[in-house]
């Protein structure tokens, strides 16, 4: 076994095994975002309390109706993102030609609800929320022990980002959505529905966010904090990879998880505040962000 | 002048009518935190335990009238010293109780000491806060660092525990908890092969438990609380950590974590605590009652939250005895004097540097199959008597003690 800046490799490798499904997590909420502020232009605040929304969600289905992770992981992401387009069209849509700064308080306001609404009635200490039977387990790859649920994590968000990308960039529909969000008049002029779109692309972002919150319950807390605990990492994420980039959401989300990871075993102290040091040096250099169009 | 002499005979008489039952008001702040990782061991249910308190005290006491104030110090001690500072410049508070997380305590405790008011902390497990740091107008009611250690250190160190890795909250807390259970390991003869220190309301162990796993050694200690604690526990059962062969070390383990990882999670820990609601009839009776107060049935009070209650009615057993509360190193003086005795924590007494004096005990955590009701989480392994259960009195370097 040989060694890197005194770790040894079977450490490292492990550790940046473990980077990239944190980075998996980023990834899927920083997608989300990047989708909602590329689409619709808004900042969506309470990304945080849908994920954790979600992962509530999933805890009331098993202990209540006694439905499952699996069948949770399609129906909890239906109803978090039908909740997300009962507050686009009751409020957010008022919002699209004001200044960015409305629609950030407004959906910062929102987040403080729904958190303080589910701690008044499930205290802060968290849920339990068990691994599904079918991904008990994991497999020894030698360096370190898998845990089957976070192979699955890695995978399944990495076919989540890149299917939604292809959609984006790659189909028809993304061209409308895309086309909806350069000019709407001119869309509307050739027949298509502008703003259904855009309630069912403000749903699909929130529901990207219920997908992470439920593939994270079982991992984490399920707790009120959950989602602002996490929300303002993946806020510098979406900046270093430039707002409303979906493949910079993509690509900066695994890359700072895999960053991050490494700075948990050379620096520990340092691990929650290395992302915002990235942020400022890459505000610095690029304001756009990486993958940003310059403005 | 006769006028005069009437007046005078009629307000001495009133004087002579007050000083039997003479009306007192006070007011007490419970600092706490209501929104993050420590709510549910304190929160609410502390301000819940203080009113309970405060209601057993009036009802023998009918000339006492408390109020209490509360506040979210959202573990920030900065937060916690600018509140401490208006409750007791502006509010007229006279003692602060619970606060929770030592980096806050330990920062109001030097308010109440430079106010001359009065700090009974519950929450927080710093043993600095009776040592180098002790101070005349504080008393540490609950538990602290040096006590986990020397129950739950000492107790897994003699079965065999003797190599440890630490995964450490970054902050006063978590740096005490570390440096008093280092000591313990390596006075009984046992090895510390490393420690990592984890920022405070981590999300995610997985980094930390791989490094502790490299380590080889068999017992990881959590010098950790509350939702760190449960994350770290709930991750190494996923990783396996305790399959490997290592096993895990809850050093401070309350049982709102308890409840929230689940007895198939959290089964075959070792903790230690001073206080847990379904080992007495009174503790029972009582956690009945804070139910009701704080409108949860389900909850479970955890030892934070009876150590609030037992703290504000020696607290104000002090006042009653010595009839005012405006200076708080005399009423600290005189809880230090009276023997304490409630109905939680049953007869004890608070030593010269702070520290209150009560049993301890080692518990494990129950099988689900061997759980019988609802909360029904831990059985007995040993009792620590109050004498050995804290740091011997001349080892915490206060400068209150003599000698």
């Amino acid at each position: 076994m040989f060694e890197i800046f005194g770790i040894p490799s079977q450490a490292l490798f492990g550790q940046l095994l473990i980077g990239l499904i944190n980075g998996s997590f980023y990834a899927l909420l920083s997608l989300g975002l990047a989708v909602i502020f590329g689409m619709l232009n808004i900042i969506n605040f309470a990304h945080g309390a849908q994920y954790m929304l979600a992962a509530f969600a999933a805890y009331i289905l098993l202990t209540t109706l006694d439905i499952g992770y699996w069948p949770a992981l399609i129906i909890a992401p239906l109803i978090v993102g039908a909740f997300g387009m009962v507050l686009e069209r009751t409020m957010l849509q008022w919002l699209y030609k004001l200044d960015h700064l409305y629609g950030l308080l407004l959906t910062f306001g929102l987040a403080l609800i729904i958190e303080g609404t589910a701690r008044n009635f499930y205290g802060s200490a968290g849920l339990p929320y068990r691994v599904p039977d079918s991904l008990q387990g994991g497999q020894n790859l030698g360096f370190m022990f898998l845990p089957n649920y976070r192979a699955w994590v890695i995978v399944a968000s990495m076919i989540v980002c890149f299917g939604t990308w292809f959609m984006i960039e790659r189909t028809r529909l993304g061209a409308y959505l895309r086309a909806a969000t350069e000019n709407p008049t001119l869309v509307r002029a050739f027949g298509i529905n502008v703003p259904r779109m855009i309630t069912l692309t403000y749903g699909f972002g929130v529901a990207l966010a219920a997908l992470a919150g439920v593939m994270a319950a079982p991992i984490y807390n399920v707790s009120p904090q959950m989602g602002s605990e996490l929300i303002i990492v993946v806020f510098a994420v979406v900046v270093i990879g430039g707002m409303g980039s979906i493949l910079g959401a993509i690509i900066t989300g695994f890359g700072l998880g895999v960053i991050e990871g490494l700075t948990k075993v050379f620096f520990p102290e340092a691990s929650s505040t290395v992302i915002f040091v990235i942020m400022a040096i890459v505000l610095l250099v690029r304001p756009s962000g990486l993958f940003g169009r310059r403005i | 002048m006769k006028k005069a002499f009437v007046l005078a005979a009629i307000s001495a008489a009133l004087a002579c009518g007050t000083a039997q039952a003479q009306q007192m008001n006070l007011k007490i702040g419970v600092l706490t935190d209501m929104s993050s990782l420590y709510a549910d061991l304190g929160g609410q249910g502390s301000v819940a335990a203080a009113k309970l308190a405060i209601a057993d005290f009036v009802k023998d006491h009918p000339n006492f009238k408390v109020d209490v104030v509360s506040g979210d110090h959202q573990n920030k001690p900065d937060i916690g010293t600018n509140m401490a500072n208006q409750w007791f410049d502006v509010d007229k508070v006279d003692a602060i109780f619970d606060v929770p997380n030592s980096g806050v305590a330990l920062a109001v405790n030097e308010v109440a000491r430079s106010k001359n008011k009065v700090l009974v902390d519950s929450g927080a497990a710093s043993s600095d806060l009776t040592g180098a740091k002790c101070s005349p107008n504080t008393v540490h009611w609950t538990y602290d660092t040096w006590m986990l250690a020397n129950g739950t250190g000492k107790a897994i160190v003699k079965n065999g525990g003797t190599t440890w890795f630490f995964l450490t909250a970054d902050y006063a807390f978590g740096h005490a908890l570390e440096r008093d259970t280092s000591a313990v390991v390596e006075k009984n003869g046992g090895k510390v092969l490393g420690k990592v220190r984890h920022p405070l309301n981590t999300n995610d162990f997985s980094s930390f438990l791989l490094q502790a796993q490299a380590s080889k050694a068999k017992v990881i200690g959590l010098a950790n609380a509350g939702g760190d604690t449960i994350n770290s526990i709930k991750q190494a059962a996923e990783f396996g950590i305790v399959k490997g062969g290592q096993s895990l070390a809850g050093l401070l383990v309350f049982s709102s974590d308890v409840a929230s990882l689940g007895l198939p999670t959290a089964q075959g820990l070792t903790l230690t605590a001073t206080w847990y609601w379904d080992q007495t009839d009174a503790n029972r009776a009582w956690a009945k009652r804070w139910q009701a107060e704080r409108n949860a049935a389900g909850k479970i009070p955890t030892m934070v939250q009876a150590g609030v209650y037992a703290g504000v009615l020696h607290y104000l057993k002090a006042v009653a005895a010595l009839k005012s509360a405006a200076d708080g190193k005399a009423v600290v003086a005189k809880m230090k004097e009276l023997p304490t005795d409630d109905p939680l924590f049953g007869k004890g007494s608070i030593r010269a540097d702070g520290r209150k004096l009560h049993n301890a005990y080692l518990y494990e955590v129950k099988k689900p199959a061997e759980s019988k009701h609802a909360g029904d989480f831990y059985k007995v392994l040993a009792t620590i008597p109050a004498a050995e259960a804290f740091r011997p009195l001349n080892e915490g370097g206060c400068s209150l003690v003599k000698g």
